[in-house]
């Protein structure tokens, strides 16, 4: 008997086709997986087991029917909660919408709808999605299934725990700073921070409009891509969604790396903990050994980054926040946890009269320089690859009272977003844990950055690594 | 109220002044006499570190309005089916003759 929760979503698929496995059987399966998983980990905030049981019966019927199916048909996935689901609490993480049930659904929900994916839940993140660890949540931090102690990352926490423990076969993530990123990274997964614009943010609770972006975390590339053939696209609800067609991201994933050309910045490596630097550089050397040429390139604004990030973020996340007043929905502003009033009062200063050229504008002003570095060094080579966490996953408490240090873990990946470009977090190898000593270590991941809207080469060359590595094979043990 | 040194262009420190009661107002965020505290400090340390941007001469560089170069996204002018009312209010507790109910604003209750 196979284990079914072990399942990639490609095998996963041809099992139901096939009619091997029935979506009901598959279902409840992830339904009891993750109820009792979900007191040792506290991924889910919510398990949404009547929505999953009534939508994999109607996969059922329409298989036995011999049915036209999409291409999700039958999957159980979870959903951040920041993603609004028509009659499905969505709380952001947070008190203020404790009891809030939208009306209706974000666009990738309808999407996921429309594909006959199953809604297993919604996942605990760091409240409003402000943080890279989890604890901001206000329903209690989610643990890392590789090490209990430790975080999962964030503010995907929830997200990224459940899909490394086997509790769903992807979920839905956002990424405005790394939270898709830097938790893929922390629980040995794929995750996708696509091209601003590539994706609708409607009806995801919003965080900081110009940087946000819809991501999704899974255990493969191929599973990564097969989401995007999905979630992409135009939405005349997001008018920042590009008129770009979309493409079908699974389509040549294995056309392989050869004569590409990847760049190394120097910026990114400069600082970076030893092992960590060893492994990206042993997976650079594996694409090389496929045909790859590997270039020294220089970002020359790097270091500016988390402080221009750290003005523009609060600046929009406290103009989004000030809708919560709680007039017409649930809670009123003092229910706020700690790093969104922080957030509120750093963005309300640097926006205040007298302080905006200095701050706001100054930033903005940066964020093209930024992006100007990325622009310019696409002129020369086809991806990036560099860390996304200068740390392994760090202790639960570790960091939760040092705001700034906090904030300084996000450097490898808030210029992604100043400069709107795609990034893959593609699992890289293991680091030994310093608590135990031995036994099971700390996944590490890397990013392979590429120009706006290059997705689909990003696939081929996290595509091409996977097939050597497949580091997805390597469990927790729980 | 309390004044951070900061980093300016001209290479020497200038001070900005944090006025914490000013800003949760204009947030319209209550906050406790100790949040108040730990606050201020926090945000003297960011804005401390935040200076940094001042190493920068952006004399010469246009802001970035808007990082996809999309302009005036508009849609056709046709009505399209919307939420109900009902469906509208069906999630909030405070409602009356088909309304949000909210407080008085203008006289006393």
């Amino acid at each position: 008997m196979i284990d079914l929760t072990s399942l990639t979503i490609k095998e996963a698929v041809d099992l139901l086709s096939t009619k091997q496995v029935k979506a009901q059987e598959l279902t409840r399966t992830f339904l009891e997986r993750a109820t009792k998983l979900n007191k040792k980990l506290n991924c889910f905030i919510t398990i949404s087991q009547n929505v999953a049981l009534a939508q994999a019966k109607k996969v059922d019927g329409l298989i036995s029917d011999n049915q036209k199916l999409g291409p999700l048909a039958g999957i159980p996935l979870a959903l951040k909660d920041l993603f609004s689901t028509a009659g499905i609490k969505t709380t952001a993480g947070s008190e203020v919408l404790e009891n809030y049930v939208p009306v209706y659904d974000a666009t990738v929900v309808s999407k996921l709808k429309v594909a006959n994916a199953i809604f297993i839940g919604k996942t605990n993140l760091d409240a409003w999605g402000h943080g890279g660890s989890g604890e901001n949540s206000d329903f209690g931090p989610t643990k890392n299934p590789y090490d209990l102690t430790r975080v999962p990352g964030g503010s995907s926490s929830g997200s990224a725990a459940a899909v490394a423990a086997n509790l769903c076969l992807t979920a839905t993530a956002t990424d405005t700073g790394g939270s898709t990123r830097q938790p893929a990274s922390f629980c040995n997964l794929v995750g996708l921070k696509p091209t601003y614009g590539r994706v609708s943010r409607y009806g995801v609770i919003a965080m900081a409009s110009s940087l946000d972006t819809i991501g999704h975390i899974t255990k493969t590339v191929y599973d990564s891509a097969l989401i995007l053939n999905i979630t992409a696209g135009q939405d005349p609800f997001d008018a920042t969604t590009s008129p770009k067609s979309k493409e079908f991201y699974t389509k040549e994933i294995a056309s392989g790396v050869k004569s590409l050309k990847i760049g190394i910045p120097q910026e990114y490596f400069a600082h970076l903990d030893i092992d960590i630097k060893k492994l990206i550089m042993e997976a650079v050397k594996k694409l090389e050994s496929q045909g790859a040429q590997v270039f020294d390139v220089s970002l020359p604004h790097t270091e500016y980054g988390v402080a221009t990030y750290y003005i523009i973020q609060p600046s929009e996340v406290s103009s989004n926040l000030a809708r919560y007043d709680g007039i017409r929905y649930s809670f009123g502003r003092d229910k706020f946890g700690a790093e969104a009033k922080r957030r509120i009062i750093l963005g309300t200063f640097a926006l205040s009269a007298g302080y905006y050229d200095a701050y706001y504008l100054k930033a903005m002003k940066v964020r093209r320089l930024i992006r100007e570095d990325f622009t310019r060094v696409f002129k020369n080579v086809d991806v990036l690859i560099c860390p996304v966490s200068p740390t392994p996953p760090f202790k639960l408490g570790e960091k939760i009272n040092d705001p700034l240090s906090m904030y300084l873990s996000d450097i490898y990946t808030v210029n992604v977003n100043l400069a709107g470009v795609p990034s893959l977090n593609v699992p890289c190898g293991f680091v030994d844990n310093p608590s135990t000593g031995s036994g099971q270590g700390l996944p590490v991941g890397m990013q392979i950055i590429g120009p706006d809207f290059s997705e689909k080469l990003l696939y081929q060359v996290g595509y091409a690594y996977e097939q050597e590595t497949k580091w997805y094979q390597k469990k927790p043990n729980l | 109220m309390i004044k951070v040194k900061v980093k300016s262009q001209s290479e020497k420190s200038k001070s900005v002044r944090i006025d914490i009661d000013h800003l949760a107002k204009l947030a319209n965020l209550p906050l406790t006499a100790q949040e108040k505290k730990t606050f201020e400090k926090q945000l003297a340390d960011v804005l401390s570190y935040i200076s940094k941007l001042n190493e920068l001469d952006t004399t010469r560089v246009e802001p970035i309005g808007h990082i996809t170069g999309l302009e005036n996204v508009t849609r056709d002018d046709e009505t399209a089916p919307s939420l109900t009312r009902d469906k509208v209010l069906s999630s909030t507790s405070r409602k009356y003759n088909g309304f949000f109910q909210v407080k008085a604003i203008f006289e006393e209750q």
